[in-house]
């Protein structure tokens, strides 16, 4: 799903943060993703200052209700209807991005730090733990990944904290393949070299050495992992193995509307297009900032009038 | 090039091994905490009986359908191969000529198209496209079906589902191997023979744009898969991803472990068939496996 760029990012980065953060925005769909993505984490940050309603509260004289019906109290409507036991939808949408997020952004820390860390390991130290790693990597890769997450949410019962931990681990072979790639790359160099002859162990130049310099094609895999991750965990809730009930979790949403999608399309349709927009702005944010990164894409990027299709030849 | 077949072989043959003993492990210590069954034997007595029992192909009885569990999974095998089937003849189907011609007219509509799917198709969760596929499709037109099993009604909008995040996929990876292609001299030459276009297209280029297609094709069957365990399950498909979500719901240990075995060895074969193609795509791999030998 997510291509590893392997090694070869060997070329100096000359471009200073401020040209990198002008031209990104420069683009419209990568400043309509940045948008999107700093609402969502702000409804996720804030939920209980802007959902209009209680995301637990039922109601069931109030069961799927269609969009902007008057609610029973106050004078602000359901914006977007309520569910099969008479649930703001909005607000559980809004409180659903919290989830998403946190499982996201954790699960990608964890798979991202695990990764890498033994991606560099294998990379720097080569030899049997070399082989040994990345048989591992070879063997996750070949499994389907919803499976591993499952068997894994079987064994140990279904909670957030068990979802976040076990798509963390289940991920970690993306980061580790990257990180040795350019481990491999940088091993050579002079610089490494250096840092040898002047008496660095081996986990200074590890941290300070080579980890700084594989900063930003890692972080570019992190975001399209948290993408993906999101994704996973969706579909995990809907499959009824992550987020239980009564937690609002997108997933968890599409799959409780999915008997009455014939009478109430709002239940299935809303929570899927957030899913659909959060991954999608993520994925579109990865692939500028790809874009703009690397030296040889960001000449033909700049070059584009703004809002000028990309093209990512690769 | 040989060390690297004995290699892939070594893996091909150790890996049922290894997925049941790490997982078998776990499980039986979860299963030992709910329900006491005969486990009180130590772990490596119950892995020996479990393993030599998994050598004769007996999983024991499901719990749920008291069966033996092997023969419910190998049931399903059929609709599942009929449904990736269609899916993967689809995505060959589409997204080949696409990406031939996205290479051949850069910046084209094709072109566009591509980028467009590709970008969606990772961002789609699959169970929200599949009901989708359903509200918009199926409800409206009537003569498709959204849930069962059968012929063409019934298989489209699975199919579809499965296919459509591998179409953008491999339509992306079949343009930029095409592109590569075409900017070789061996296309000059054929072009200074005078051969028609199409046919340095299509017999030249395509053919040794095949193997990375072919690689991503081969690892597509685990995303397959990964998908038809979602699209089974929500259009009711009897095939064995459904299979695994009900035994996974049902607590069904058996019959979990008899579902994990088969999807393994599925794995495994596609791998070993995918690098088989290799030599039969590009000679040279043939070629230099010997020499490495001599």
């Amino acid at each position: 799903m997510i291509e590893a760029q392997g090694g070869g990012q060997a070329r100096a980065r000359t471009i200073s943060r401020l040209t990198v953060v002008r031209s990104l925005l420069r683009d419209w769909m990568t400043l309509l993703s940045i948008t999107f993505l700093a609402l969502l984490v702000i409804c996720a940050v804030g939920a209980e200052f802007i959902a209009p309603f209680d995301p637990l509260d039922d109601n069931l004289r109030m069961r799927n209700r269609p969009p902007m019906t008057p609610a029973v109290e106050g004078n602000f409507p359901h914006v977007l209807g309520t569910d099969p036991i008479g649930r703001d939808m909005l607000s559980r949408l809004i409180y659903g991005a919290r989830i998403s997020l946190i499982v996201g952004f954790s699960a990608a820390l964890i798979s991202g730090m695990v990764g890498t860390l033994l991606g560099i390991v294998a990379g720097y130290y080569r030899g049997r733990l070399d082989d040994l790693i990345m048989r591992l990597v070879d063997l996750q890769m070949a499994m389907p990944f919803l499976l591993l997450a499952l068997i894994f949410l079987f064994i140990m019962g279904s909670s957030l904290l068990n979802v976040v931990l076990v798509l963390g681990v289940v991920n970690w072979m993306l980061f580790a393949r990257v990180a040795r790639g350019m481990t491999l790359a940088y091993r050579e160099t002079t610089f490494i070299d250096a840092a040898r002859v002047t008496g660095c162990t081996g986990a200074r130049i590890i941290l300070r050495h080579l980890l700084p310099n594989m900063l930003s094609p890692l972080l570019i895999l992190g975001t399209l992992d948290v993408a993906g991750l999101i994704l996973a965990e969706t579909s995990l809730s809907f499959l009824g193995f992550g987020i239980q009930e009564p937690t609002p979790s997108w997933g968890l949403m599409v799959s409780g509307g999915r008997r009455y999608m014939s009478s109430a399309w709002w239940l299935v349709t809303l929570p899927g297009i957030a899913i659909f927009l959060t991954a999608l702005s993520l994925n579109l944010v990865a692939s500028s900032v790809r874009a703009v990164t690397d030296p040889v894409q960001r000449e033909r990027w700049l070059a584009l009038a703004p809002g000028g299709a990309r093209k990512e030849d690769r | 090039m040989l060390l690297c077949v004995v290699f892939l072989g070594f893996r091909v043959i150790g890996d049922p091994v290894r997925i049941v003993l790490g997982w078998e492990a776990s499980e039986q210590r979860v299963q030992q905490l709910r329900k006491n069954l005969q486990l009180d034997d130590p772990l490596p007595v119950q892995f020996a009986r479990f393993a030599g029992s998994v050598v004769r192909g007996d999983f024991g009885d499901s719990f749920w359908q008291r069966k033996p569990s092997l023969p419910l999974v190998l049931d399903r095998l059929p609709a599942t191969f009929y449904l990736s089937g269609v899916a993967f003849g689809l995505v060959i189907l589409l997204a080949v000529p696409l990406g031939a011609i996205a290479a051949l007219r850069p910046r084209s509509l094709a072109d566009r198209v591509i980028n467009v799917v590709a970008l969606a198709g990772v961002s789609i969760v699959q169970f929200w496209l599949a009901l989708m596929f359903i509200l918009i499709v199926a409800v409206q037109a009537g003569w498709l079906r959204t849930s069962g099993y059968g012929g063409y009604q019934f298989v489209i909008l699975p199919a579809l589902t499965l296919a459509y995040p591998l179409i953008g996929h491999i339509s992306q990876i079949t343009r930029s191997a095409m592109l590569d292609e075409l900017s070789k001299p061996y296309i000059k030459a054929a072009r200074a023979k005078g051969l028609s276009e199409t046919r340095i297209v299509f017999t030249h280029a395509l053919k040794n744009a095949a193997i990375p297609i072919v690689t991503v094709g081969g690892n597509a069957l685990t995303s397959l898969l990964n998908g038809a365990i979602v699209v089974e399950f929500v259009f009711g498909w009897p095939g064995i991803g459904q299979l695994t979500i009900q035994a996974f719901q049902q607590r069904d240990l058996p019959l979990v472990e008899a579902t994990v075995f088969v999807i393994a060895v599925m794995i495994i074969v596609t791998n070993l068939l995918v690098d088989l193609s290799y030599t039969y795509l590009n000679p040279r791999i043939r070629f230099q496996g010997s020499s490495d030998e001599a």
